[in-house]
């Protein structure tokens, strides 16, 4: 089975070292990270690592797997690009002299849907949100004309499906026989 | 001096709660778990623990091992034989870094343990302080669950955690890892048991829906097979495996960590999966059409090439843990939960049935398996010892009724293949690991957890040396464990694979051995050395008669094989029945 892009949701506890037992998982399957975000959730104190991974379709789902095993992740979403809506965040600074001949510097712009943070005399940075295809195509672009610094955040996505985090929460809790009506959680301090 | 006094009283008690020090929250929070029995190593930065431990002597049985991997050794096995978690404490650096093999051999056979280091002080965390090691970060790959304590309140509410994680589910070792400041530091004292975690749900709605497509399945399979593994223990589902397949009338064979789960001299008892398994459920396994896997994971140990696997069987997964569903084998029905809440809601959806002719086919390879290789193992007339003619006899002094444990290699598979287990959980062995230096250690802690049953352990020349200190543990408790050594001068095992797929060149398994005997009279434990047949029968039963422990060292075949063999990379219907060295 071929390489494919996929996108892992990882929904866990905000715990020191989470991000070093799921990355253990990948390593040892000499899976490469692509891209990772951390973030807040929808639900209040659940983390959200967002990974871009290659792999194939049946290692992805095997991995996924053990990283929902580990004790403090809730739900781990596998999903692949066009059941997601996603964006990553580029910036991109210039030297100003090379873009102001003529009026290069609108076009493209305009062009790529970027905008325009800062202008000085010396430097211009250009901020543009995206898929990596486009960062890359204003990328190329911008290069001829004195790129000094560039740099892309990782993936950020929300899924197409109706189905939210908190049903399969509430589902996780209603099949818990066993649970205590007083819970206690034992925060962390 | 009443100035002194009023304080000292003042500080016990505030709103009810007593104030007490982190070292002693450790033990009150044990006593609160229900253990009982400790087995560790002190060191600097663990001394507040151990300090206190004197205070609690009553409660809390410690055992001071001779090295911190023979404590995760004897625990793992203790909790083997008495279904409680294995506690075991380790001081920092080093002494958490010797448990490393113990915490790794726990994890592949899924057994619940509790592992408590002590940490330098807070602020030299980080510093490469002396004695300081990343043991959460060592043990993270290795463990169900870590977690570093740094403050004295947060002692009960982690430990209380630990015990649900390490107990619950797919069991596992957890290791707690606390600073010494948090030790000599006081919390206001607050025990409460943990039953519930947001992100960590080990009780499962019962899958009814795939469970009523299992009995359609099992109703209408014409040679189905039961693979029954450590799963059933764990969840304690003997009988009803036993119920179930004497109703379904299914042959019923068993994983390494599967043993005694199922009697031996059942009826329907098929053998021993894996590499050096019994023939006939190796063999069938390609001719089912069906099969159970009831808490099994299908080690590539059991199912040889993948590839070549079951491949006329539909299968049916019974298992706890989701990760191990479609891992190597990829299954036609998934019942992810508990095998003995499956198994009890599965008996009433089965018909009664019999394969008489199915069955047959394994009483054909039984016999095909006691001519080329039983018969000479187990009762040779000539030649030097054999050790499965040691098992055997073992087996019959002991009515099948001792509680098994073994070091890896050699001793392990003849003990494995030889001894006719017939109760649930005495067996105790390093599976998925394969950890050689378990079985002595082990022992011990089987012996400790289960001092009313006969305990023997079986181990190597070579195993025996990698954890020989232990020895001085049975010394200083008087554990009256028997050790056989079954000494053939080799790292038997690796010079079977030499003699097998390496030209027979032996490098580095003979093995340059001392006098057990003389060692063992070191440490004041009665031992015997026998090379002769004539002598066996009468020295075992001098080491079963024995009042305290007893060491047995047996020289055996020196180049001995334990067959059959599935040889890496065949298929588990191409089994090697006959060797010739």
């Amino acid at each position: 089975m071929g390489k494919q892009e996929f996108t892992i949701s990882i929904f866990s506890e905000d715990h020191i070292g989470i991000l070093n037992q799921i990355t253990i998982i990948l390593t040892r399957r000499q899976i490469n990270i692509e891209s990772i975000t951390a973030s807040e959730s929808v639900v209040k104190g659940v983390q959200l690592l967002t990974l871009v991974v290659k792999a194939s379709p049946d290692m992805v789902r095997k991995v996924a797997k053990q990283i929902e095993k580990l004790v403090d992740v809730l739900k781990v979403f596998v999903h692949s690009s066009d059941e997601i809506i996603y964006q990553a965040i580029a910036l991109y600074k210039v030297k100003t002299n090379g873009l102001m001949s003529g009026n290069i510097i609108d076009s493209i712009v305009r062009n790529h849907h970027a905008r325009i943070l800062v202008v000085s005399p010396e430097y211009t940075v250009i901020e543009k949100t995206g898929h990596k295809t486009e960062i890359n195509d204003l990328l190329n672009h911008l290069e001829p004309y004195g790129l000094l610094q560039f740099a892309c955040s990782g993936r950020v996505a929300v899924t197409k499906q109706v189905k939210e985090l908190n049903a399969y929460l509430s589902e996780m809790d209603g099949a818990d026989r066993y649970r205590n009506e007083n819970i206690e959680l034992f925060e962390k301090n | 001096m009443n100035e002194q006094h009023e304080t000292k009283q003042a500080e016990i008690q505030i709103n009810g709660l007593e104030n007490i020090t982190g070292a002693e929250a450790i033990l009150r929070c044990l006593v609160e778990e229900d253990v009982d029995t400790i087995f560790g190593y002190p060191g600097g930065a663990i001394m507040p623990v151990y300090d206190k431990l004197l205070d609690y002597s009553g409660k809390l049985r410690h055992i001071l091992t001779r090295h911190e991997q023979g404590a995760a050794h004897a625990a793992q096995a203790y909790a083997m034989v008495t279904g409680k978690p294995g506690i075991c404490f380790a001081t920092s650096g080093p002494g958490a870094t010797n448990l490393i093999t113990g915490i790794a051999n726990a994890y592949l056979d899924s057994v619940p343990m509790v592992f408590i280091t002590a940490q330098v002080v807070s602020e030299l965390i980080g510093t490469d302080a002396f004695q300081e090691t990343d043991i959460l970060g060592v043990s993270m790959p290795i463990t169900k669950w870590n977690c570093q304590i740094k403050k004295p309140q947060d002692i009960p509410g982690t430990i209380a955690r630990a015990f649900y994680i390490a107990k619950t589910g797919r069991p596992g070792p957890v290791l707690i890892d606390i600073t010494k400041d948090a030790q000599f530091e006081k919390l206001l004292f607050r025990y409460k048991k943990c039953t519930y975690l947001r992100s960590y749900n080990p009780h499962l709605p019962l899958r009814k829906k795939a469970i009523e497509s299992a009995a359609i399945m099992i109703n209408h399979a014409e040679k189905p097979l039961i693979l029954a593994g450590h799963g059933i223990l764990i969840s304690g589902a003997e009988k009803e495996l036993k119920t179930f397949a004497e109703k379904t009338g299914i042959p019923v064979a068993v994983t390494l960590l599967g043993l005694s789960s199922f009697p031996c001299d059942h009826r329907l008892y098929a053998g021993l999966l894996g590499m050096h398994g019994n023939y006939g459920p190796n063999l069938m396994t390609n001719e089912a059409d069906l099969i159970i896997a009831i808490g099994m994971r299908f080690d590539d140990r059991v199912t040889g090439n993948l590839k070549k696997y079951a491949k006329k069987a539909r299968i049916i997964h019974i298992e706890i843990d989701e990760a191990e569903i479609n891992k190597n084998v990829q299954v036609d029905l998934e019942i992810h939960n508990d095998a003995k809440e499956v198994l009890q809601h599965l008996i009433h959806l089965v018909k009664e049935k019999s394969y008489e002719s199915w069955i047959r086919e394994f009483r054909i390879c039984d016999k095909i398996e006691f001519d080329k290789v039983i018969k000479a193992e187990t009762s040779p007339e000539e030649g030097a010892i054999r050790m499965g003619e040691v098992v055997r006899l073992v087996s019959e002094l002991t009515g099948d009724n001792a509680i098994i444990v073994t070091d890896v290699g050699q001793n392990q598979m003849s003990a494995a293949r030889y001894y006719k287990f017939s109760s649930p959980g005495s067996f105790v062995t390093s599976g998925g690991m394969g950890t050689m230096g378990f079985g002595l250690p082990a022992s011990i802690g089987a012996k400790i957890g289960n001092p009313g049953k006969q305990v023997i352990g079986f181990t190597g020349d070579g195993g025996f040396q990698m954890t020989m200190q232990e020895l001085g543990t049975i010394m200083h408790y008087k554990i009256p464990v028997k050790i056989i050594i079954l000494n053939n001068g080799y790292l038997g095992m690796v010079r079977q694979w030499q003699d097998m797929f390496f030209n027979k060149r032996y490098a580095s398994t003979e093995l340059v051995n001392p006098d057990f005997k003389i060692i063992a009279d070191g440490y004041g434990i009665p031992a015997r050395s026998i090379s002769e047949r004539g002598e066996l029968k009468e020295a075992l039963q001098q080491m079963l008669d024995a009042e305290g422990p007893f060491i047995l060292d047996i020289s055996v075949e020196k180049e001995g094989c334990v067959l059959p063999m599935v040889e890496p990379g065949a298929s588990v219907s191409d089994v090697t029945l006959n060797y010739k060295s």
